[in-house]
């Protein structure tokens, strides 16, 4: 399948989730589904660094954020249609992710991880202390009720973030089966052999952290416009970090299936919990899965069903 | 800026990296010498809190002591944790990716499990001498500060002797260099890993006693310290302890002085400036080779 004919297939298919969706009437499931295909995109970036190159950023909270507060920076000094905030916060994210990389990717793989990690807490610590975006506050941030076209501004943003997922979707796939994908395979398997038969590998691996970072960025430029109030420690909160890695891991890294897949399953699960448990069992139920997957399924749901498939054959 | 004032923070910041030592020292043995990146660390620091707390609150003992007192159960954590890498991980390869996601695992697992227990508040201890302040002149040794530095140089300095003077000590720092040596010497690498992964997380779980008596601790303090100790350990050098008490104590001047004079709010910002500012220029840290 052409890149094409799968960004057709799936805008057709997500054209039919919409359709789906508005037919329930009802703005709950236009909550839900957003929440459900934010963590698609977010772990679809994930994945571009984490399970092509084998680098782990534990940092996606940060990269987020950086789209999250790009949005209310922008929105509060020259607001602009929410797909043009999009590009803003992908371009900052990518920058932060490319300077990020740049720092640290000529290390040892931990290094990395752990840079990324530390980022989270810094980044935390400069918007507490800015006080244009809210500081520890908060700020608020006032959606329009209505638009045109799609009319209902919930719907819209859900459009929106279905058409990102669409992008980071067909993205993902266009890498994998580019040359561009083989590279980063190379780098995961062995990166000092690929080294030495002339992969570029820092190259490569900088082109894979300002990806991901730019789109983990441009899943968070519109939720403050969902959330209308945004505050520092919902943004840097646990959730979005274990669950933008959680959901790659236990969907299977090798391909886009896995982060799509794992999204939607543990998405929803939390869907659910968040609204019969506590918040806190939920973060608590995607640790203990993380944890079980890469003991006992290292290669995700996906890998065990494809073992299955060729037991049968 | 004033002169007394700059003193005092030089003092405070000296106090408080002894006490980076102590929370470091683990990850210097697991991450220096074993290269197992253990990011959970400070989650354990904190554990040892709270079990400092629940032991000083139930039974009255000083909190020290109380740690001391637990080493035994969290060695045995440490052992069984080590063991679960190793089958899982290490034997098949595979500890980049999965290792590292196994750890971040635990972190969040450690986290929550303490606020569905413990809850989201501030807790602290009691002890008779927090409070306290020995003063000489213009210089103020706060005793908060004081008694957790020394007790934590006290056990950097056990530590240190036991890694160089005993044979299972050399074995730790051997495994690092060369396995086949040390099973020539009757020595099993997997247990010497073993033994000194365990011992990396009893000295976080002491380090989380010497903790809850400098400040009051609430279950997510552990990410503030993920930033401090690999900075640290990094600064001064993978694998050196030297280096990583010296490490220590320059990140405890530096905080100290940005807390004294640009408020304590940047003070987390600061562990992360050194820590690319040395992966930038000397990645190999102050002792390293």
């Amino acid at each position: 399948m052409k890149w094409w004919t799968f960004l057709i297939t799936a805008t057709i298919v997500a054209a039919a989730v919409f359709a789906g969706i508005r037919a329930l009437n009802n703005d709950y499931y236009f909550f839900a589904g957003y929440t459900v295909l934010q963590f698609v995109v977010l772990a679809t970036a994930w994945n571009i660094l984490g399970g092509y190159t084998g680098y782990v950023n534990f940092g996606s909270a940060a990269f987020f954020a950086v789209g999250v507060y790009t949005t209310v920076f922008l929105h509060k000094t020259y607001p602009l249609p929410v797909p043009l905030q999009i590009v803003a916060a992908g371009i900052v994210s990518g920058l932060v992710g490319l300077g990020m990389g740049y720092l640290t990717l000529r290390l040892r793989g931990a290094f990395f991880a752990i840079a990324t990690l530390a980022l989270a807490v810094v980044l935390q610590t400069i918007i507490v202390n800015w006080s244009y975006v809210g500081g520890a506050r908060g700020a608020y941030v006032l959606r329009p009720a209505t638009i045109e076209i799609v009319g209902n501004y919930i719907h819209y943003l859900f459009l929106v973030m279905l058409g990102l997922a669409v992008i980071a979707l067909t993205t993902a796939r266009a890498i994998e089966k580019s040359s561009l994908g083989y590279g980063f395979a190379t780098i995961r398997d062995d990166e000092l052999a690929a080294e030495a038969s002339g992969v570029p590998t820092l190259k490569l691996k900088l082109i894979a952290t300002t990806l991901s970072g730019a789109f983990m960025g441009m899943a968070g430029a519109p939720f403050p416009y969902i959330q209308a109030y945004v505050q520092p420690n919902a943004v840097f909160g646990l959730e979005y970090a274990v669950n933008s890695i959680a959901m790659p891991i236990i969907g299977g890294t090798a391909s886009w299936i896995g982060p799509l897949v794992g999204a939607i399953l543990l998405g929803t699960l939390q869907q659910v919990a968040t609204v019969t448990i506590s918040s806190a069992v939920n973060v608590l139920i995607v640790g203990l899965l993380l944890v079980a997957f890469v003991i006992v399924a290292p290669n995700g749901i996906v890998g065990v069903v494809q073992k299955a498939w060729r037991r049968k054959l | 800026m004033s002169g007394e004032l700059l003193l005092n923070a030089v003092i405070a910041g000296i106090l408080l990296g002894g006490f980076y030592a102590a929370v470091t020292v683990g990850i210097s043995i697991s991450f220096g010498i074993l290269d197992i990146v253990n990011i959970a660390h400070p989650a354990f620091v904190i554990v040892g809190s709270y079990v400092t707390y629940y032991v000083n609150a139930q039974f009255g003992i000083d909190p020290i002591l109380a740690g001391i007192l637990v080493l035994p159960l969290f060695y045995g954590l440490g052992a069984g944790i080590y063991q679960v890498y190793y089958v899982s991980f290490e034997r098949r390869g595979k500890e980049a990716l999965s290792g590292l996601a196994f750890f971040f695992g635990i972190l969040f697992i450690a986290e929550v499990l303490l606020i569905l227990a413990f809850g989201v508040d501030y807790r602290d201890v009691r002890a008779s001498y927090i409070g306290q302040s020995l003063n000489f002149g213009i210089f103020h040794f706060p005793l908060r500060m004081l008694v957790p530095c020394l007790a934590s140089l006290a056990m950097f300095a056990f530590l240190l002797i036991f890694l160089t003077r005993t044979f299972i000590g050399r074995a730790i720092m051997a495994v690092a260099q060369d396995q086949l040596a040390l099973r020539l010497m009757a020595a099993d690498p997997v247990k010497i890993k073993r033994i000194a992964f365990a011992i990396s997380i009893a000295t976080a779980a002491l380090a989380g006693s010497f903790l809850i008596i400098i400040q009051p601790v609430e279950p997510s303090v552990g990410r503030e310290y993920i930033g401090r100790v690999f900075a640290i350990c990094v600064l001064g050098g993978l694998g050196s302890l030297t280096g990583t008490l010296i490490g220590a104590i320059l990140l405890g001047i530096v905080e100290s002085i940005t807390a004294t004079f640009y408020g304590p709010s940047w003070a987390p910002a600061v562990a992360f400036g050194l820590l690319l500012l040395t992966l930038a220029l000397r990645p190999a840290g102050i002792m390293g080779r």
